[in-house]
């Protein structure tokens, strides 16, 4: 389809402005913009259905199943989007005095608490925008704790395994930290031999998600906790997967010093092909006195931001945080309340049976029960019949699915990552399984068909190696002008 | 199902929890709500916002109008439900139009990439500084006072972590010497200048980057999208990069967030940049599409060697500029931004009218000025506040010395008679 500006029309415009008939001041010289940008020029109607179009060739969760590994791709319920646009948060500064936003700071205060009830943990900040922010915010705190005890310069070290997420160790490095890896072993849980080697009195810490991104509960968390906390390092836990175990086990019961939890993941705010997100953190009472500012605490009655934090590390975005995020999640925790417990049950539920049915067709790393999701290997299909685990990807979507994750976590030749979440009802699962297993009949049979997959939508497979190697990443206007029409 | 899997209870299931990480009992958190109690509640809540008082305030997030078309497009559940697009044949929706979001902000900017969005005008001031120390190898970072205290602050958070050494250049009067700025850019990787400034003063913008520049300095202008149908596009006049608060298109003020962060940059640092970015490719039929490009960027490739931990990022408030912007054209963004300055020069003179003193009377303004107010601003804010005016931001948290100072936003959503009151509520 064209883009929006080949199909602008000179003169034509979407929205008028207010014009008051009061004198338009002169820019001081040398300001004033000589060439006006190239926005697009269309009618309203042509804006609508531009976007409309564009919508047509996306595919969410209100579309279809959607089982993106580690993503937690669940329903984002209606009444979450009609709350959030409520004139009341809308239409609300940041910048007001706190008595203007008092329903504002209760909603917040009381996400707090949740967090903190859910995460086992003393302290909350709202403030990280994601979960990768979360993370950095998280280390921060590291280095500001570790400050106050002279232990800074000494203390340098990161613990990560190597089934973490991409972000734990861009985030290790965007704090000033050095990577310590360790490796997972044969049952898919941190190598805890290899782990004593490697924690002392230079570690700062550990970073973890766990369960992992294998979908595994890590059996040795006792003994790594005892470890960590043995050398005066401190825990971090990656929330990415916490809607495996709310209401079950808590990260600050398993001895984590530092959470985030992504409430775009496990309490639902939609993610709008990118984002937004969220990534609070929660921390021990050791910790609170370092988080970013301001807080939202109680004031007599009511509440306020505190901003009077003199060990605070300042500030990680700005103002409280993303709150349009905290309308939706808060009201998605308030659906469930303590119900949270059985949204976890569910989850587990179904990716459990999603593995049972899938284990014999497709190689599994390793034989345990998983927790949220699961890792599959298409390694087999491959060296059988050439068949790729991204072959098995774009063919999914010939069946109407979006795809799992695929080639992650590295550890996992062929890795397919599949987390169906507590949405899906049995019969979307058994659809799912039936469509994987004739993917494998389809591999021996017809391996041509999953090469050319996808065959339905709207482009075929897509030369991801021309786009980074010559990379166009705008409309070039001087080498593709706009088509005029000459009517 | 328990069947299928060979268990006998969902209890079961988590048999690899260590009893003493097990959590017994309920949680304690409110209880569960249907639909309709969920609306009510959410309603009260609501409530307890005052969002009646006409809204001078502005200071990094403002009160402009939002077109019902954008709030049409980003109910669609195929954008607003979906997750990044790692899958492009399952994304050419989201995809196609993020491409078009970084085409509308390189004409804004005058850049040649733009990435899919950051958090927020402030996050994207860290990343740019992030890009600038790499390319450089240099790591101070000179950043103008007048510059949002926000963008500054979080700067200041993130410099430890990027071992980056933070300078702030003073303002004389509201504004900028480039003077003070050439001075303090010497062997620094960047130079951070807010255009409108955030006393919504029109610096010598040109100047200041040619001020930065001339140690080899990347100069960095923090802008404003409504600005820009009227100002330079800050490649124009030789910035190496442009960031900015991405609210003021097409985001309602939702007391600071989700909104966006715009982050565009001259060719030379595409590969430096944080963040996705989309690029135009073509499929196995030779026909258009798009997909994530350059990500041997990013953390999910090389890790602990990526441009930034960024993944989850504002998509969706990104795609609600777009929206916007594609309305407005450049006819209406021009228009936009000169109602903006009419409305608030009138503001001015109406209060200089009324005996009220501008805080810096001889430097031009966009849409914000700074006034004197009879006793402290607090004090006058909480005045106005009793006749319906919400007048503006109090200068003095930020600016000591300032205490009687008012930053007064006018967007061109208030009428002559809005501000007419506004007038007379500080005047009193």
């Amino acid at each position: 389809m064209k883009l929006i500006y080949e199909k602008s029309q000179p003169g034509r415009r979407g929205i008028g402005i207010p014009k008051p008939e009061l004198p338009v001041p002169e820019l001081p010289a040398g300001l004033a913009r000589k060439e006006p940008p190239r926005l697009p020029e269309l009618a309203e109607p042509e804006v609508l259905r531009h976007f409309t179009e564009l919508s047509t060739r996306n595919f969410g969760i209100d579309t279809g199943f959607y089982p993106l590994g580690s993503c937690t791709m669940k329903y984002n319920p209606r009444v979450n989007e009609r709350v959030v646009g409520l004139p009341g948060f809308a239409g609300l500064h940041p910048l007001v005095e706190d008595d203007a936003a008092q329903g504002a700071l209760e909603l917040e205060w009381e996400l707090q608490e949740i967090l903190r009830e859910v995460t086992g943990l003393d302290a909350v900040s709202l403030q990280p925008a994601a979960g990768s922010q979360g993370e950095l915010t998280g280390l921060m705190l590291f280095r500001a704790y570790f400050a106050d005890r002279g232990e800074d310069e000494q203390r340098r070290k990161i613990v990560i395994p190597d089934t973490a997420h991409g972000t734990n160790p861009a985030s290790v490095t965007m704090a000033g930290y050095e990577l310590t890896p360790v490796k997972t072993d044969a049952r898919g849980n941190i190598d805890v031999e290899d782990l004593r080697g490697k924690v002392d009195e230079h570690t700062a810490g550990l970073m973890l998600t766990n369960p992992s991104t294998l979908g595994l509960f890590d059996e040795n968390i006792e003994a790594i906790r005892d470890i960590f906390h043995g050398a005066g390092a401190l825990m971090y836990y990656d929330g990415a997967n916490l809607n495996a175990v709310c209401g079950i086990s808590r990260p600050g019961d398993m001895g984590f010093d530092v959470v985030h939890i992504n409430l775009h993941k496990t309490f639902s705010q939609p993610h709008g092909g990118g984002g937004p997100g969220g990534g609070p953190i929660a921390v021990r009472e050791s910790l609170a006195p370092y988080l970013p500012v301001p807080v939202v605490v109680r004031d007599g009655p009511g509440f306020k931001l505190e901003y009077d934090r003199p060990k605070s590390i300042g500030k990680v975005r700005a103002f409280s945080g993303p709150f349009g995020v905290f309308v939706r999640s808060y009201a998605f925790i308030r659906s469930y309340g303590p119900g949270l417990r059985e949204m976890s049950e569910v989850a587990v539920l179904n990716a459990n049976y999603l593995l049972a049915r899938l284990k014999g067709a497709y190689d599994v790393p390793y034989e345990r029960l998983c927790m949220h999701e699961f890792v599959l290997s298409a390694r087999t299909l491959k060296r059988e019949h050439g068949v790729s685990a991204l072959d098995v990807a774009k063919r999914l979507m010939d069946y109407g699915f979006h795809p799992p994750t695929i080639y992650f976590p590295l550890v996992v030749p062929e890795a397919l990552m599949i987390e169906p979440t507590e949405s899906e009802a049995k019969e979307t699962l058994d659809a799912f399984v039936e469509a994987m297993l004739a993917i494998v009949g389809e591999a021996a049979d017809r391996p041509e068909l999953l090469h050319e997959a996808p065959h339905g939508r709207p482009v075929r497979r897509l030369d991801e190696v021309r786009a980074a190697k010559q990379p166009v990443v705008r409309f070039g206007f001087e080498a593709q002008p706009v088509e005029h029409s000459t009517a | 199902m328990l069947a299928a899997i060979g268990v006998s209870s969902v209890d079961e299931l988590f048999r690899d929890i260590p009893a003493s990480m097990r959590f017994d009992g309920e949680l304690a958190v409110p209880p569960a709500l249907t639909e309709a109690e969920l609306q009510r509640h959410m309603e009260e809540l609501a409530a307890k916002n005052v969002v009646d008082e006409v809204c001078f305030l502005g200071a990094g997030i403002y009160d402009h109008y939002v077109p019902a078309v954008v709030d049409a497009v980003l109910q669609r559940g195929e954008l607003l439900t979906a997750y990044t697009p790692y899958q492009p044949e399952m994304s050419q929706g989201v995809l196609q139009a993020v491409f078009e979001y970084q085409t509308a902000i390189c004409e804004l900017t005058g850049m040649d990439v733009s990435n899919a969005s950051g958090y927020d005008g402030s996050t994207v001031a860290a990343d740019a500084c992030f890009v600038a120390k790499h390319a450089t190898g240099r790591s101070k970072i000179v950043v103008t006072e007048a510059t949002s205290p926000q963008v500054r602050q979080v700067i200041k958070t993130y410099a430890p972590g990027f071992g980056l050494e933070i300078v702030e250049v003073p303002h004389e009067n509201g504004a900028t010497d480039p003077d003070r700025v050439r001075e303090a850019a010497e062997d620094a990787a960047a130079v951070i200048f807010q255009q409108p400034n955030f006393f919504g003063i029109l610096e010598n913008a040109p100047e200041l980057a040619a001020a930065a520049a001339g140690d080899g300095a990347l100069p960095i202008a923090h802008v404003d999208l409504t600005s820009l149908g009227l100002l330079e596009a800050p490649g124009v006049y030789g910035c190496a990069m442009a960031i900015g608060e991405g609210q003021s298109a097409g985001n309602s003020m939702s007391y600071g967030g989700p909104h966006y962060g715009f982050l565009a940059a001259r060719s030379d640092y595409i590969r430096r940049l944080p963040g996705r970015i989309v690029g135009e490719t073509v499929d196995a039929a030779g026909e258009r599409g798009f997909v994530l490009t350059l990500q041997t960027r990013e953390q999910h490739i090389r890790r602990e060697k990526a441009t930034s931990n960024i993944t989850t990022n504002q998509t969706l408030l990104a795609l609600a500029g777009l929206v916007h912007l594609s309305l407005l054209g450049p006819q209406g963004l021009r228009e936009l931004g000169e109602t903006c300055m009419a409305l608030s020069a009138y503001a001015q003179d109406r209060l200089q009218e009324a005996g009220l003193e501008l805080v810096f009377p001889e430097r031009a303004t966009f849409k914000e000025f700074a006034v004197r107010t009879r006793g402290s601003a607090r004090e006058a804010l909480a005045q106005a506040r009793t006749n319906g005016i919400y007048a503006g931001y109090p200068l003095g948290r930020d600016y000591p010395g300032l205490d009687d100072a008012l930053l007064v936003a006018v967007t061109e959503k208030r009428t002559v008679e809005e501000i007419d009151r506004l007038v007379e509520a500080l005047a009193a």
